[in-house]
């Protein structure tokens, strides 16, 4: 009967490159965040496994939590035509398995061969970093060995927000608003000119309805808006 | 009867993550957001071998790079996805042919 650290391992290392497999072969966008979601999940367990619970716990929160979301947000706002995307899927795949054969064939070697033999002496249990908290470990080796790096992640981090905004942020010159300084500043003097028009007096050949119409085409311009 | 696993398992598996994302990388070559994921696959793949190391070499040092790897991630895929938001936004499609007429 194995172990069960070892029965974990095999479960999320398979759940892990199944969902990974899901994620770049999947149709749907959306599915394909949500299976991105999962293999972080499993690697998340793994990590666990191999005693780094504050980065397994980090992975969760970070990616599954931002990361991940806005994926998802991003990948619901746009209306993609996917089928067009996808049109050239079958003849990029023996390009793409050729060289992730290559790839993975590479890799084998160098573990199998070159780096196996050393390892595996030195790698056969699981050494145990520190006795107490690996959180407290990580935190005191980050805020004094690595503090400098520190500052230059949240430094580059704030450079992403701007960054984003900047690129995100548009205005829409089709969109009226009203500007509060220029209301505030406006005087009716320059707005509205009282102009003086000598009064007409109806003729008696003419029909009382008709003065009306001068006097209110008068009336119009005396009022005149300027913009 | 399944072997224990050893520091060489963590790797091959990391590896053969890391492949699966170049693959995705060479057939989804059209989409950016599953470029996007593929890229994030990668870095896991990546993340994976640091703390392998660190956890049997018994060094944290690993550790600590992944912490910032984890944050330079978060970064990139952000400013990744704002670059997709304008290139949606300009040409009402997010294909790689596309992104060249975004010079200006």
């Amino acid at each position: 009967m194995p172990e069960l650290s070892t029965v974990v391992f095999y479960v999320f290392s398979a759940i892990m490159l199944l969902a990974a497999t899901r994620v770049i072969s999947v149709k749907n966008p959306v599915h394909a965040a949500l299976f991105l979601v999962l293999a972080f999940f499993s690697a998340s367990a793994l990590w666990m496994l191999l005693k780094a619970e504050f980065l397994a716990i980090a992975l969760v929160l970070v990616y599954v939590g931002a990361v991940m979301v806005l994926f998802l947000f991003v990948v619901m706002m746009l209306d993609v035509n996917v089928e067009e995307l996808r049109k050239q899927f079958r003849s990029y795949l023996p390009v793409g398995l050729l060289v992730g054969t290559a790839v993975l064939i590479e890799m084998a070697l160098v573990l199998a061969l070159a780096f196996g033999k050393k390892s595996s002496a030195a790698g056969e249990t699981v050494a145990v970093v520190v006795d107490g908290s690996n959180t407290k470990a990580l935190g005191i080796e980050l805020f004094t060995k690595y503090i400098f790096a520190v500052e230059v992640a949240g430094v580059l981090l704030l450079v992403a927000i701007v960054a984003a905004i900047a690129l995100t942020l548009r205005d829409r010159r089709e969109t009226r608003y009203q500007n509060p300084g220029e209301q505030v500043l406006i005087r009716a003097r320059d707005r509205v000119r009282v102009l003086k028009i000598a009064s007409e007096k109806p003729t008696p050949a003419e029909t009382p309805a008709a003065p009306a119409e001068p006097a209110a085409a008068a009336a119009a311009s005396a009022a005149e808006v300027k913009k | 009867m399944l072997p224990v696993p050893t520091l060489n398992s963590y790797l091959f598996v990391a590896a053969a993550l890391f492949t699966i994302s170049v693959i995705g990388i060479f057939i989804n070559r059209r989409n950016v957001i599953i470029l996007l994921m593929a890229i994030e696959l990668m870095l896991l793949a990546v993340n994976l071998n640091f703390i392998a190391f660190s956890s049997y070499l018994g060094d944290l040092s690993g550790q600590v790079f992944v912490f910032f790897i984890l944050t330079v991630a978060a970064a990139e895929s952000a400013i990744g996805l704002a670059i997709l938001v304008v290139l949606f936004r300009n040409v009402r499609s997010i294909d790689v042919e596309q992104i060249g007429t975004l010079k200006g």
